[in-house]
């Protein structure tokens, strides 16, 4: 069985039908590369996966266990958060909060649910020791994505690559099994795309399952060990890199990758 | 009458002037958070039941959201009548329409006076929580957050950011405002300064007073801005 299953997932937003029915599965430690033309459903799909919107029909599994399933009732508030932990997220505009630190930032919502969240009493020195521990668990995540110099620093001050870089840190101290980069670069100048995909491909290098939904192309390629081309709410063509780049079968994948990689090589 | 004596007796009615913008603004500003919310409530008692309904009118009720309709409708009657008329009626209503003894005057100015602003500060706070970008909550909701702690961690410093400046507004009309409170005999620093006009046939003081609200609104002023610049670490 693999380690996160997605079984015919419908979406739909008032009459128009975002996803129509999509299948996939992923391997522990794989790359998962999503990629097509706005609008094709790629974002709606990854948020389906985060409870950031609620598939009409499908289900979905990791490790054997069912996350999702749309049969089910409305789930309350703390089932939701507790699912969707098995997953991160990157956004495509970063979404940091701009009135912490950037450590704040990675250390918040960790000191949420290891201190307040916290099942039992816990004792003052028991708070601090935990505080302790995430923030040099947190500061380990900013040194391996290269912001040692920034944890005091403002978002605002940052760049953008810095910011999505902080982001990707964020995402990580939860310890998700499954990290989700919704275009990760599209809201950045192209001379900072560089620094942010470099980080992700070191993050594949530590074995972690990661799915991307990216317009970039080159990176897909390289870092993917299975694509995905959607199409009108579809997965159009499925496969490893060489299969969807170099062999596609569907008519609307070549033309798709005629278009896109006619732009000039990076 | 010695210019004195006429500062001495107006400082009186400044401490009730005082004492009325104080209590005011201490209970307001929690007060209009909860309405804003009210305003805002999603809570549509019928929507499970006629969710799926094709029918306009059924489709109406089943998103029909009674908190947020009673709120809004509230805070229309509200700011939607003078403050005088209001002082007026919570002194005077009660008695007259339910038989009840008086309350004290400034106990009524002091609940006029919540109500109303109350009402305005819950726009204010409405518009500065809608105007916070969705990806804030989204972010703290990925995050495993929950929504108290989304609200207090994340949204609401962002609004306080964003609400300073129309919120001085209204706490600097409130300085003058409190001026309403002598329609019900409340010896504010306006009523004093009239008091003396009448007895002593001088008519200086009244002029006199506006200096006691340009100071008070100045340091005010001064205050607002301290905040401002305090919360100006950050941008965006």
């Amino acid at each position: 069985m693999a380690f996160l299953e997605v079984k015919n997932i419908y979406k739909s937003f008032g009459k128009t039908e975002v996803l129509k029915g999509i299948d996939f599965t992923l391997e522990k430690g794989e790359v998962l590369a999503i990629i097509g033309s706005s609008g094709s459903g790629k974002t709606t799909l990854l948020r389906c996966i985060n409870f950031l919107e609620r598939p009409d029909i499908g289900t979905f599994t990791i490790d054997g266990e069912e996350i999702f399933n749309a049969e089910d009732k409305q789930y309350t508030d703390k089932q939701v958060r507790e699912k969707r932990l098995h997953f991160g997220m990157v956004f495509q505009q970063f979404n940091l909060f701009p009135q912490y630190t950037v450590l704040k930032n990675v250390t918040l919502a960790q000191e949420l649910m290891r201190i307040n969240g916290s099942e039992k009493k816990l004792t003052g020195y028991e708070k601090n020791e935990i505080r302790k521990e995430i923030e040099d668990n947190s500061l380990k995540l900013l040194d391996m994505v290269g912001l040692s110099d920034k944890v005091g620093n403002y978002p605002c001050e940052l760049s953008g690559g810095q910011q999505q870089r902080v982001a990707i840190a964020r995402a990580l101290g939860m310890k998700p099994d499954i990290l989700c980069f919704d275009e990760p670069t599209s809201a950045l100048d192209p001379e900072l795309t560089g620094e942010v995909l470099r980080v992700i491909r070191e993050l594949k290098t530590s074995d972690r399952t990661m799915i991307v939904v990216t317009h970039e192309m080159n990176f897909a390629r390289s870092v993917a060990d299975k694509v995905i081309y959607m199409a009108d709410g579809v997965i159009e063509e499925m496969g490893t890199p060489e299969d969807v780049f170099l062999n596609p079968t569907s008519e609307k994948t070549k033309a798709f990758l005629a278009k896109s990689l006619e732009r000039p090589a990076e | 009458m010695s210019f004195l004596e006429v500062t001495l007796s107006l400082s009186k009615g400044f401490l009730i002037t005082l004492q009325i913008f104080g209590v005011t603004l201490l209970c307001s500003i929690p007060l209009g958070l909860v309405l804003s919310f009210g305003s805002m409530s999603k809570f549509a008692p019928f929507k499970s039941l006629l969710g799926h309904s094709k029918h306009p009118f059924l489709k109406a009720v089943a998103n029909f959201r009674p908190i947020s309709f009673i709120t809004k409708l509230f805070i229309w009657i509200i700011r939607g009548t003078p403050l005088m008329i209001q002082v007026i009626l919570v002194f005077y209503g009660p008695g007259l329409i339910f038989g009840m003894k008086a309350i004290p005057r400034i106990t009524a100015v002091l609940i006029a006076f919540i109500i109303n602003y109350s009402c305005y500060f819950s726009e204010i706070y409405r518009g500065g929580i809608e105007s916070i970008p969705r990806g804030q909550y989204e972010a703290g909701q990925v995050l495993g957050m929950t929504k108290t702690q989304i609200f207090f961690k994340i949204v609401l410093f962002q609004v306080v950011k964003r609400i300073v400046a129309p919120m001085g507004n209204e706490i600097i009309t409130l300085v003058k405002d409190t001026s309403l409170a002598r329609v019900i005999m409340v010896v504010e620093l306006v009523q004093a300064a009239q008091n003396i006009v009448a007895q002593k046939a001088i008519i200086w003081p009244l002029f006199y007073i506006a200096v006691f609200y340009l100071l008070f609104s100045g340091l005010l002023t001064i205050l607002l801005n301290l905040a401002e610049k305090k919360l100006g670490y950050y941008s965006g």
